[in-house]
């Protein structure tokens, strides 16, 4: 039984990790992975002499940071207040809306901020112009790009990511809030003495393993949003990575690149693994 | 709870998520009006939440201009047999690896692991795809990621937690490995079973990047890389473009026929979302964090 799963994960996932061979040689398509020489760490002495790459690493930080500082905490906003929500109706349906962006692509989403946005027809320069303002090419604007992104990624996930610490919410036992009551607690009282405690293992678990994924800033996103005209703020490792590789066909260089984020991101990710696994006895996996 | 009396935050509290529901659904209206208008209508958009005509030359031209049929067909091709193709592995994978009696277990789970957590990375693939002959094939959207380790270790673990005693009286009556998965474990977890399928159909529905580097072919394009083509062949200072000549009389926009694109191929998905949220919501439940 498991030898057609194993024989596709050899050829699929350990193939690729042969091939990162290239990473340490001057690969040429036709020599070959084995034939093509070693070239003595060249493209990892390359990487930070390269301007772009460094680039790409600080836009990668700056905008992961920036994600986590806000679109992390926005679900478990959004979550406490529809938990405070009485009318059960009201609050299933505002539920269903908010997750279903999170079921479409970044193809499909971005075709429609692309409108959002428009300087001829978009709903925000209408409000610009309507109290006298120029319209502003919003997604060529380096200023407000990463704005847009970190709202966008918020539209995108709120929803979904809120889930979570609702049905967490949902299992706290009543008889607290009942005896919260009869002590005279209201109901902010009762939000941070009793729903917030509850819930605060589930966002240390989660703020961990999010930050142990800060090098994935958003790949598809921005692939599908940026243009050159914001790649100073915009260029993520992932972003370039493409371009070196798959536009300017250096595979050598661009799987180095790539080999270098991974190496990172699973220190990274084993590390906030560990972490979880010391505080809370149970790891992830 | 008792009666309480509906204060000021109340309000305050259902206004605002209001709002914010509105503001989530507006992109979606806003395409829904574009994908109705034509190229005067677009233009002075602005507020306008209702088209002041529907018209449906959006939709005209893409039938029949466009590759949307194939698109489709070839979108509802790799959904299927993707889908099909990812539960039955992670099914085949997930039992074994659920048995304490399978030899090297630790090993096996861990090569599995390794896989999660690493990869070869973005190059790595698309030279390996390359290499095997898979470009322009539609098998290089299934296949390379027809195993998906996530899922397997899910599935492993709901395995986990079925009752051994009713394998073993199967096991007694003579019922070899595969009756005991196919009679016993798969009816036990449809629940998860089901999650999986719909994770696994959404992600080919909506998958674009394998779809954007590896076919090239016109007749095996999917839906997300027209819209994706029409997305970035537009020069940002020249979105007002017109987009062609139009259907008869009627003069469109490349967001006109964009829009009506979009809402085509998420089409499907609206359709099916509010039967199948409950299945995701488990699924978020079952995915997270069951250690």
């Amino acid at each position: 039984m498991l030898l057609a799963p194993m024989i596709l994960l050899a050829i699929f996932s350990y193939g690729p990790m042969y091939g990162l061979l290239i990473a340490f040689k001057d690969f040429s398509p036709g020599l070959g992975i084995l034939e093509s020489p070693w070239n003595n760490f060249e493209h990892f002495k390359r990487l930070f002499d390269d301007f772009l790459f460094i680039r790409a690493l600080r836009n990668t930080i700056i905008i992961s940071l920036l994600k986590i500082l806000i679109s992390f905490p926005a679900p478990i906003i959004f979550a406490l207040l529809l938990n405070e929500v009485r009318h059960m109706k009201f609050k299933k349906v505002t539920q269903s809306i908010s997750y279903l962006p999170h079921f479409m692509s970044w193809v499909i989403l971005s075709a429609m901020i692309v409108e959002v946005f428009s300087p001829e027809r978009g709903i925000v320069n209408y409000f610009i112009t309507m109290f006298g303002g120029d319209p502003v090419h919003f997604l060529a604007s380096k200023s407000a790009f990463i704005p847009i992104l970190i709202g966008t990624d918020i539209w995108k996930e709120i929803g979904y990511a809120a889930i979570i610490y609702l049905a967490t919410m949902s299992s706290i036992d009543t008889g607290l809030y009942e005896a919260a009551e009869m002590d005279g607690a209201n109901r902010f009282h009762k939000m941070i003495h009793i729903t917030i405690p509850s819930i605060m293992p589930m966002i240390i678990i989660l703020f961990i393993l999010r930050l142990g994924s800060v090098l994935n800033a958003g790949f598809d996103q921005i692939l599908n949003l940026y243009n050159p005209l914001v790649y100073e703020v915009a260029d993520i490792i992932d972003t370039y990575v493409y371009r070196a590789g798959l536009e300017q066909f250096q595979f050598d260089y661009a799987t180095a690149v790539g080999l270098f984020k991974n190496v990172v991101g699973i220190i990274l990710i084993l590390g906030a693994n560990a972490i979880i696994r010391r505080k809370s006895e149970h790891g992830i996996w | 709870m008792n009666s309480r009396k509906f204060s000021l935050f109340d309000f305050f509290n259902i206004t605002f998520i209001t709002l914010f529901s509105i503001v989530v659904l507006y992109p979606f209206w806003q395409t829904l009006v574009l994908s109705f208008s034509d190229a005067e209508q677009a233009s002075n958009l602005g507020l306008n939440l209702w088209p002041e005509q529907w018209v449906t030359s959006a939709y005209e031209f893409i039938f029949s201009y466009g590759d949307i049929g194939v698109a489709y067909l070839n979108t509802i091709f790799r959904t299927v047999v993707g889908t099909a193709l990812i539960v039955t592995l992670t099914v085949l994978a997930a039992y074994p690896l659920s048995r304490k009696d399978l030899p090297y277990r630790n090993t096996i789970t861990i090569l599995f692991l390794i896989a999660m957590f690493f990869s070869g990375g973005m190059i790595p693939d698309y030279l390996l795809v390359k290499n095997l002959g898979l470009l322009d094939s539609r098998f290089a959207l299934i296949i390379p990621t027809a195993v998906n380790v996530f899922y397997i270790i899910i599935m492993r673990n709901y395995f986990m937690t079925i009752d051994k005693g009713i394998e073993e009286s199967a096991v007694m009556d003579g019922a070899n490995h595969l009756t005991i998965l196919m009679k016993i474990i798969v009816p036990l977890s449809k629940p998860v079973i089901v999650t999986i399928a719909l994770w696994a159909a959404v992600f080919h529905w909506n998958e674009w990047f394998h779809a954007m580097i590896y076919i090239q072919d016109d007749s095996k394009v999917v839906l997300q890389t027209i819209v994706r083509d029409m997305l970035v062949d537009v020069n940002p200072s020249q979105e007002a473009q017109v987009s062609g000549a139009g259907m008869g009389d009627t003069q469109l926009l490349l967001s006109n026929v964009r829009a009506a694109t979009v809402m085509v191929s998420i089409g499907p998905i609206v359709l099916v979302y509010p039967f199948a949220q409950k299945y995701f919501i488990r699924g978020i439940m079952i995915g997270s964090l069951k250690g």
